[in-house]
């Protein structure tokens, strides 16, 4: 602790578990637009991640509120949300956009999608996985080339629906923090517009990393149009994110507010390592420089010619920086956001604890829990397009 | 004993109506039931506070609309305030819950400023350190300013916490869920979570206090009068007066909380 802070502020309100709340949700929203290139936008390069994109943003989004449950003093009473929603709290709405999210945004479109298939592996199947595949069919088991159609015409206008959608999750998100006028470090308009991008940042990086290894497990070979333009399009997001930031910060400095002191130690002492070396640096300038560098979609065949093998190292390196980059941005608002007073005359301190329903170990297998649940997805929906596994049902979409 | 005729006609009677009773006492309910259903659903939030502010029969708190005055020069430091309110309202002993707490501002010749609030000031301030520098020093009681626009009412997710009739902001501890939103949203650090019971806990203005017609505690406390309490509105209360004959001040007013915990002879150091 330095200098003085209200005797209330001594314990930090917001966790570690609330850092990982609004990461999750990023994932959601940022795999779901990837899935949205080339299924609205017709991106044709970037279709070998789209089924995996929709799987991936089930998966986190069936973890996300998990943390939030875990952090409230009486989660015995979370369902208060929904009955007796007070409409005034942004909070309130969660229940409402989540809901929204999953049941009509998510489970319809990767139902539409994957209906043809859930009939032809409901046939093909023995036992209980013939059952489960007939349930998940829900009994709609007509593949006719007109249900079909309507299959493929619903899924589009889902996507279409969808990327609103995902902007209001993650946008929410970023307003809950964006709309606390007694704290200058989160109350900024552009805070919503911030998370939606870095949103897009992380999704797109981590679909990128979960394309590459899935295809290397395989022992298929990595489909390089797709990864190059991925590259691209994370370029693109990251130069825009980078933007808003750099903005936001500026324009913190030129205005020089009351705040700007305590902000300024804030940054110098407390956020140092996670703000200046591991977001901008590690999750931004480097990666934005390798990427500008080796992608083919910029310049073509890249300022630098590279060997696809190296690309895709450098590909893999700069979206594992990217993903700890967007990870310190999240520590770096909920967590930054309550290490200095209210009265703007001190700073305090936050230790994370290691055990602890709060604790690192909790956090850390919140983090694992989604790509336990993808991997069950996988096994279930097999999202490769590129021929049968040996020991899964032939996948034919 | 064989049962006399009259007993009989009378036990019959008594079996017939008692069955109809019951049978319209039935049926009543299931309409009471329908009928009120939609009313609890939607009522859940406003329960609490009707029954908050209908505790004492006769108090109406239509009538009322509660501030604070709080004259700084006034304020010794003495703490007895934080002691009364702590041991009124079952506060934490530990040092990091308060409701009200006293603040010491040193206003050094090179306008440096120090503040400090050891344990609230429950346990007094150390000696000042370099006296000769110090070109102004004074104590500054701090609470929840109760504020007719407060945010820690509007981002409540379930309406947990609200603002009654007379203008008091209370948390419905049977109804917060503890999400620590509130705790965020308050300008004036006023707000902590009970570490005992896992919901927001705050300053009351001792509205159990209020509704008996007593001022609160750390207002009966304080030896030199430096917590003025009562109507925002009328004339003729101690409030009114005080804030007739002060220039009063409220603090954050540029955030728009309108805040009702007014200070007389306020320094603009004090956030």
């Amino acid at each position: 602790m330095q200098g003085y802070i209200y005797p209330n502020e001594f314990e930090l309100q917001w966790s570690l578990l609330i850092v990982l709340y609004p990461y999750l949700t990023g994932l959601v929203a940022g795999a779901f637009i990837l899935a949205s290139l080339e299924r609205v936008f017709n991106v044709k390069e970037v279709q070998p991640t789209y089924r995996l994109s929709l799987l991936t943003a089930l998966a986190f989004l069936l973890v996300a509120p998990l943390p939030l449950l875990a952090h409230l003093g009486h989660p015995e009473r979370s369902y208060e949300i929904f009955l007796t929603p007070n409409t005034n709290s942004a909070m309130a709405m969660f229940g409402f956009v989540y809901a929204w999210y999953l049941a009509v945004v998510l489970l319809l479109e990767v139902w539409f999608d994957y209906r043809k298939d859930m009939v032809l592996w409901a046939r093909e199947s023995r036992g209980v996985r013939r059952w489960i595949y007939y349930v998940l069919t829900l009994g709609a088991t007509d593949i006719s080339e007109k249900s079909l159609r309507f299959d493929d015409s619903a899924g589009r206008w889902i996507t279409v629906i969808g990327i609103p959608s995902a902007f209001l999750l993650h946008g929410y998100v970023g307003f809950i923090f964006g709309s606390i006028k007694a704290n200058p470090w989160w109350s900024s308009v552009l805070m919503p517009v911030v998370f939606l991008f870095s949103a897009m940042v992380s999704g797109i990086a981590l679909v990128l990393v979960l394309y590459m290894l899935t295809t290397m497990f395989r022992w298929r070979k990595i489909d390089m149009a797709c990864l190059d333009k991925l590259a691209q399009f994370l370029f693109y997001a990251l130069v825009v994110d980078f933007s808003l930031e750099a903005l936001d910060f500026i324009h913190r400095l030129y205005e020089s507010e009351e705040s700007i002191e305590i902000l300024r130690q804030l940054i110098e002492s407390r956020l140092f390592i996670s703000l200046i070396v591991l977001q901008v640096v590690m999750g931004t300038v480097i990666p934005l420089i390798a990427l500008a560098l080796v992608s083919p979609g910029l310049k073509k065949g890249g300022f630098l010619r590279t060997p696809p093998e190296l690309r895709q190292i450098i590909y893999l390196v700069a979206a594992v920086f990217i993903q700890i980059g967007i990870f310190s941005i999240r520590w770096n608002v909920v967590i930054g956001g309550q290490l200095f007073s209210k009265s703007l005359r001190g700073l305090t301190v936050y230790k994370v604890e290691l055990l602890g329903i709060e604790g690192l170990a909790m956090t850390i297998g919140l983090l694992l829990l989604p790509f336990v649940i993808l991997w069950v997805l996988v096994k279930l929906l097999p999202p490769w397009s590129d021929g049968p596994e040996p020991d899964t049902p032939p996948a034919s979409g | 004993m064989p049962e006399s005729p009259d007993t009989i006609e009378r036990d019959a009677e008594r079996t017939d109506s008692d069955s109809v009773d019951r049978r319209e006492f039935l049926r009543d309910l299931l309409g009471a039931c329908s009928a009120a259903a939609p009313v609890l659903w939607w009522g859940t939030v406003s329960v609490p506070a009707a029954a908050a502010q209908g505790a004492t029969a006769g108090y109406d708190p239509t009538e009322h609309r509660y501030g604070m005055g709080i004259d700084v020069r006034k304020c010794i430091g003495c703490a007895r305030c934080v002691v009364a309110c702590k041991t009124e309202n079952d506060v934490p002993e530990e040092p990091h819950f308060f409701n009200t707490w006293i603040e010491r501002y040193v206003i050094r010749r090179d306008h440096e400023v120090d503040v400090d609030s050891p344990n609230g000031g429950i346990d007094g301030f150390p000696p000042i350190a370099e006296p000769a520098t110090v070109r102004r020093t004074f104590f500054v009681p701090k609470l929840c300013n109760h504020c007719d626009n407060p945010p820690c009412v509007q981002v409540c997710p379930v309406g947990a916490t609200f603002i009654t009739k007379d203008g008091v902001v209370l948390v419905d501890e049977g109804y917060c869920i503890g999400c620590r939103y509130c705790v965020q949203a308050c300008p004036y650090g006023a707000r902590y979570i009970h570490p005992e019971k896992h919901v927001a806990g705050k300053c009351t203005f001792c509205y159990h206090r209020l509704v008996d017609g007593l001022v609160p505690a750390c207002v009966e406390v304080c030896p030199t009068g430096a917590r003025i309490f009562g109507e925002v509105e009328e004339r003729a209360t101690p409030l009114a007066r005080f804030m007739q004959f002060n220039d009063v001040q409220v603090l954050k007013g540029h955030l728009n909380t309108k805040p009702k915990a007014y200070y007389a002879n306020l320094d603009g150091e004090v956030r």
